[in-house]
C-alpha cells in the first residue's frame, strides 16, 4: 500500500501530536501526487489527451533512477543526478512517443487517444518486464535524509519532509515559467484556445512536443523520488495514473493550481481517512471525486472547455447489415452450435468467456457508440452483476437461475443509481466519475470483508446440477448472451436506439423535438448496466467464484478496449472486437510472455492505421469495392 | 386570439443587452418578419421564444398561455417549431429518419423498444418530404447534404409535430437566391393553409419584402419599427440602421 502514515513509529502519542504528524505525512503524499498531476494536466490542457501511459512514465522514472543511483558512485552528486538523470531521460522517452505516435492522432476522436495511450502502456510494462524484471527492487535512502527529526517528541523521517518541500517549489516554478516566460504564455493561450495559437502562426508542433516533454519529466521525476520511499515494481504505472486522474479531475482539468489543491485534499484525506475511517480508505477518494463533480461539474478549478474538438466525419446511417457480414455472422453462429461437443474443456471455458464478453462488450458499445458517452468504469456493473448472483448464493441460497436473475437487476439499479449522476456530465468528466463509481464498487467489495469475504473472494458459486457440464454451460452462456447482445441491437433499431443517438448527433435539436436528452442517456446507461450485469452473472458460475478484480479497473479496460478495437460506428463492432480482443489474448497469453508487448503493438497500430476499428475498416473496404452505398 | 404574446422580453449578456424591451404578436396563418443588423439581437429573441435562453424580464404567452422560461421541449409539446440559424439535424441519420425522429416524438412513442423505426411513421415522413421538395433526398444521410437541404430537412422537421407557431432562424441562409423566394412561398402556403403563425428572421430582403406581411425591425436590441412593408420601407429610421450595411434595398444579399 502506498499510503502509510507514520502510524508504526508511534511511540504512546497523544491525539494532537499525532494528528500534526499525519498531516505532515499527507502533505508528502501530496507532494508526490502533485508532481505526477500536474504534468498530466499540462499535458490535457494544451493536448486535450487524456494520457494513460503517464503512469507509465512515472514508473519508468522509479525504474531509470534505480538503474542510475545504483550504479552511479554513492553520495549526494550519484544520488540526486541519477533521480534528475531519470526524469531527463522520462522526459526524453516522453518526447519519442509524442513524435512518433500521438502528434500524429491529435484530430483523433478522444477515446481513440486514450487507447492508444493505453497500447503505450501495454508495451512499456513488458520493456520493464524485460530490462528490470518481475522482482520488486530496492533503492538506497537519499544520502543525508536518511534519518528522521523530532517533531512533537515523535520521529518523523527527513525524507518525507523533504518531499513535502518539493511540492511547492516545483509548483512555483512552474508558476513562474507559465507567467513569466513567452512559452509559458503560450502554453497557457493554447490551454484556452487552441485554434487561437494557431491564428498566432505559432509553431505548434514544437509547443506541443515541448509540452510533453515537460509533463513527462515531471512524471519521470515524481517516480524517481518514490525511490527511497518504497520498492519499484511493475504496478506502479497503474496504480499511480488512477490517482492522478482523481486529482487533475477533481482540481479540474488543465489546472495546474486546481491539480496543486486537489493533491493536498487527496493527499491529507489519505492521511485522515486511515484515522478517522480505516474501513473505507480506498472508498473515500472516490467519494469526494464523486462529490466535487456532482457539485462542481469541471472540476474545483476548471472551467468548461471549449467546444469539443472534431469528432470526425458524421456516422452512416444503420441499417440492416450487409450481406458478406450476415454471411459471416451465420457462420461464426453455426460454429458457435457445432464445434463446442467436439472441443475439450479449456476451448469450452474460453469460448464461454468469449460469448460473456461479447456481451460485456455490446452493453459497453451501447453507452459509447448510440449514446455518444464514455465510461471508464463498466466493468462496475459487471461486477456487480457477478457479486449480485454470487452473494445470493451465498446468503440466500439461491439457486444458479436464481441468481442470473438477479444479476442484472442488482447491476441496472447500481446503474440506475450511478448513471443518474454520470449522465449529466459531458466528456472527460462524465468518463471520470464512471471511474469513480466503479472503484467505489470495487474498493467495497475489497474492503467490506463480512459481506464479500475481501480479497479472497466468495468461493463455490457453482452452476445448478443440470448446468454443471461445461458443454451445457456453454450453451446457456451462449444463449443468453446471443439473447441479450441481440437484444440490445434490436434496441439499436427501435425509436429508444434513435433518441440515443438523436441527443448524442444533436442535443440542441433533440430538446427541440421533445426528447428529454438526461432522460435517455440515463435509461440508456441502466440499458447498458443490467445486460453487463447478465454477463457478471454468466461469469460467476462460470468460474464457480467472484474476485473484487472483477470489477477493476483493468476488466474496465478489456471492455473499452474490445468496444474500441470493432469500431464504435459500427453494430458488429463490439461483437468483432470481443472476439478478437479474447482470442488475440489468450492465444498471447499461451504463445508467448509478452503478450502486453504484441498487444500493446497491435493496439497502437490499429489506431495509428484503422481508427475505425476493424468492423469499420472492413466495411470501408466492403463499400469501396461496391460503390457508394 | 393571437398565437404568440411577446411582453417586454429583455436579456443581458454581461455587459451587453441583447434584447431590451421587446414586445409583439403574432396571429395565426400570419407571416412576421424580424430583421435587423447583424448582432441586433433576432438569434437571443428566437431562443426566448422556445425556451433556449430564459429570459431576464417579460412574459411569453403562446396561445394564452404562459410559457415563459419553459424547457425547449415543453415548448415544443404545446406547438413550436424550430430550425435553426447554423442546422441542427442528427447526422448519423437519413433526412427520412430525421423526420421520424420528430413524428415519434410528437406521438410519444420515443421509449419503445421492440419494433425497428424503419417501419414507424415512415409514410407519414415521406409525404412531409414531398411537400418540400425532398422526396429525393429521403434516404441520404442527413451528414453529406447540401446546407440548403438541410435547412428544407429542418423545417421538415419543425412541421412535424403540427405547430400552431414557426420559428425560423435564417431558414434561407446558405440557399441561391431563386431557391430562397421558392422555400419561402412554400412556407407561406403551408402556414396560410394550416393557420400556422410563422416568425422568421432573414437577411435577404427580397425574401422578406415579398414573403412577409408585417415586419419587425430590430437594431440593438430595440425594435425601432413594425409594421407593413411599404411602411417600413419607407421609415427613414429604419433607412438609417441600414445605411451602414447597405444591403436593406439592393437584392441578393445578405445570408452569411
Ligand atoms: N450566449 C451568448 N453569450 C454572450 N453574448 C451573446 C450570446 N448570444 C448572443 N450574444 C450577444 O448578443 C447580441 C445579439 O446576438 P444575436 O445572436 O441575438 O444576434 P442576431 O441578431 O441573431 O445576429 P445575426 O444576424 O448575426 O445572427 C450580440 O452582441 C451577441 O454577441
Ligand atoms: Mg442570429
Amino acid at each position: 500500500m502506498r499510503w502509510c502514515g507514520p502510524s508504526g513509529r508511534r511511540a504512546d502519542p497523544a491525539l494532537l501530536e499525532n494528528l500534526v504528524l499525519q498531516a505532515l505525512s499527507g502533505l508528502a503524499s501530496a507532494s508526490s501526487l502533485f508532481l505526477v498531476a500536474s504534468g498530466l494536466t499540462v499535458i490535457f490542457g494544451v493536448s486535450r489527451i487524456v494520457n494513460f501511459a503517464h503512469g507509465s512514465l512515472y514508473m519508468l522514472g522509479a525504474y531509470l533512477a534505480w538503474t542510475l543511483v545504483t550504479n552511479l558512485p554513492r553520495g549526494h552528486l550519484g544520488f540526486w543526478g541519477g533521480v534528475l538523470g531519470a526524469a531527463l531521460l522520462v522526459g526524453l522517452i516522453g518526447l519519442v512517443v509524442e513524435v512518433l505516435l500521438l502528434r500524429r492522432i491529435y484530430r483523433a476522436p478522444e477515446l481513440f487517444q486514450l487507447l492508444a495511450t493505453f497500447g503505450v502502456v501495454l508495451i512499456v510494462q513488458d520493456l520493464a518486464l524485460l530490462a528490470w524484471g518481475p522482482q520488486d527492487l530496492l533503492g538506497p535512502r537519499a544520502p543525508g535524509l536518511r534519518g528522521s527529526i523530532e517533531i512533537l517528541g515523535l520521529r518523523f523521517p527527513l525524507y518525507e519532509l523533504f518531499l513535502i518541500g518539493v511540492g511547492p517549489v516545483v509548483l512555483g516554478l512552474l508558476l513562474l515559467l507559465f507567467h513569466r516566460t513567452r512559452w509559458g504564455t503560450l502554453v497557457r493561450a493554447a490551454t484556452q484556445d487552441r485554434e487561437m495559437v494557431g491564428a498566432l502562426g505559432v509553431n505548434q508542433r514544437m509547443l506541443f512536443t515541448s509540452v510533453f516533454f515537460l509533463g513527462s519529466v515531471l512524471a519521470g521525476l515524481g517516480g524517481a523520488l518514490q525511490l527511497p520511499r518504497e520498492s519499484v515494481n511493475l504496478h506502479m504505472d497503474l496504480s499511480i495514473i488512477a490517482e492522478a486522474f482523481v486529482v487533475v479531475v477533481v482540481g479540474g482539468l488543465g489546472s495546474l493550481s486546481g491539480a496543486a489543491l486537489a493533491a493536498l485534499l487527496i493527499g491529507e484525506l489519505h492521511a485522515f481517512g486511515i484515522l478517522v475511517f480505516p474501513k473505507i480508505t480506498l472508498v473515500l477518494v472516490f467519494l469526494v471525486m464523486a462529490v466535487v463533480l456532482v457539485v462542481r461539474p469541471h472540476g474545483l478549478l476548471g472551467r468548461p472547455a471549449a467546444a469539443a474538438h472534431g469528432a470526425g466525419a458524421a456516422e452512416p446511417p444503420i441499417g440492416p447489415a450487409p450481406r458478406p457480414l450476415k454471411l459471416a455472422g451465420g457462420a461464426a453462429l453455426a460454429l458457435a452450435l457445432l464445434l463446442p461437443p467436439f472441443a475439450g474443456n479449456y476451448a469450452l471455458t474460453v469460448l464461454t468467456d468469449i460469448a460473456i464478453f461479447v456481451l460485456f462488450a455490446a452493453s459497453l458499445h451501447l453507452i459509447m457508440g448510440p449514446g455518444g458517452m464514455a465510461s471508464f468504469g463498466h466493468a462496475a456493473y459487471f461486477g456487480l452483476g457477478a457479486y449480485g448472483a454470487a452473494l445470493a448464493a451465498q446468503w440466500l441460497g439461491a439457486s444458479m437461475l436464481g441468481g442470473l436473475v438477479l444479476a442484472p437487476f442488482v447491476a441496472g439499479l447500481f446503474g440506475l443509481l450511478f448513471g443518474w449522476f454520470c449522465v449529466r456530465l459531458s466528456g472527460v468528466y462524465s468518463a471520470m466519475l464512471t471511474l469513480a463509481f466503479a472503484q467505489i464498487a470495487w474498493s467495497v467489495a475489497f474492503q467490506w470483508v463480512e459481506l464479500t469475504g475481501g480479497d479472497n473472494g466468495i468461493l463455490g458459486v457453482w452452476p445448478d446440477a443440470w448446468a454443471a457440464g461445461k458443454l451445457t454451460y456453454y450453451y446457456l452462456a451462449l444463449a443468453l448472451c446471443l439473447g441479450s447482445t441481440l437484444l440490445l441491437r434490436r434496441i439499436i433499431h427501435a425509436p429508444f436506439g434513435y433518441a440515443l443517438r438523436a441527443q448524442r448527433d444533436s442535443v440542441l435539436r433533440a430538446e427541440a423535438i421533445g426528447i428529454d436528452a438526461f432522460r435517455i442517456r440515463w435509461l440508456g446507461f441502466t440499458l447498458a448496466a443490467a445486460a453487463a450485469g447478465i454477463a457478471g452473472g454468466l461469469f460467476a458460475y462460470g468460474k464457480g467464484s467472484v474476485f473484487p478484480t472483477t470489477m477493476a479497473i483493468s476488466r474496465s479496460v478489456d471492455a473499452l478496449l474490445m468496444v474500441l478495437l470493432g469500431g464504435v460506428q459500427t453494430l458488429s463492432g463490439p461483437i468483432i472486437g470481443a472476439l478478437a480482443f479474447t482470442g488475440l489474448q489468450e492465444q498471447l497469453v499461451r504463445i508467448t510472455d509478452l503478450w502486453r508487448l504484441v498487444l500493446g503493438s497491435v493496439i497502437v497500430v490499429l489506431v495509428l492505421f484503422f481508427p475505425q476499428g476493424l468492423a469499420g475498416a472492413a466495411r470501408t473496404a466492403w463499400e469501396r469495392r461496391h460503390g457508394d452505398t | 386570439m393571437a398565437t404568440l404574446e411577446v411582453e417586454a422580453l429583455e436579456k443581458r449578456f454581461g455587459g451587453v443587452q441583447a434584447v431590451r424591451g421587446v414586445s409583439f404578436a403574432i396571429r395565426p396563418g400570419e407571416m412576421l418578419a424580424l430583421i435587423g443588423p447583424n448582432g441586433a439581437g433576432k438569434s437571443t429573441c428566437f431562443n426566448m421564444l422556445n425556451g433556449q435562453l430564459r429570459p431576464d424580464a417579460g412574459r411569453v404567452r403562446l396561445k394564452g398561455r404562459d410559457i415563459t422560461g419553459m424547457a425547449p421541449r415543453r415548448v415544443w409539446r404545446l406547438g413550436v417549431g424550430r430550425t435553426f440559424q447554423i442546422t441542427a439535424t442528427f447526422g448519423s441519420m437519413t433526412v427520412r429518419e430525421n423526420v421520424q425522429m420528430a413524428l415519434l416524438s410528437h406521438h410519444r412513442r420515443l421509449m419503445r423498444l421492440w419494433r425497428p423505426v424503419a417501419r414507424m411513421d415512415a409514410s407519414a415522413a415521406d409525404a412531409l418530404l414531398a411537400r418540400l421538395g425532398m422526396a429525393e433526398q429521403a434516404g441520404r444521410p442527413c451528414g453529406i447534404l447540401a446546407y440548403g437541404d438541410l435547412k428544407r430537412v429542418e423545417l421538415a422537421i419543425a412541421l412535424a409535430n403540427d405547430p400552431a407557431l414557426l420559428l425560423m432562424d435564417e431558414p434561407t441562409a446558405g440557399m441561391a437566391p431563386q431557391e430562397r423566394v421558392g422555400l419561402m412561398a412554400l412556407t407561406a402556403d403551408i402556414a396560410r393553409e394550416r393557420g400556422i403563425a410563422v416568425l422568421f428572421t432573414e437577411h435577404d430582403m427580397d425574401v422578406v419584402f415579398s414573403h412577409a406581411d408585417r415586419i419587425l425591425v430590430l437594431d440593438r436590441g430595440t425594435l425601432i419599427a413594425e409594421g407593413a412593408p411599404a411602411a417600413v420601407r419607407a421609415d427613414p429610421r429604419v433607412r438609417e440602421v441600414y445605411l451602414g450595411s447597405g444591403n436593406m434595398m439592393s437584392p441578393g444579399q445578405g445570408g452569411h
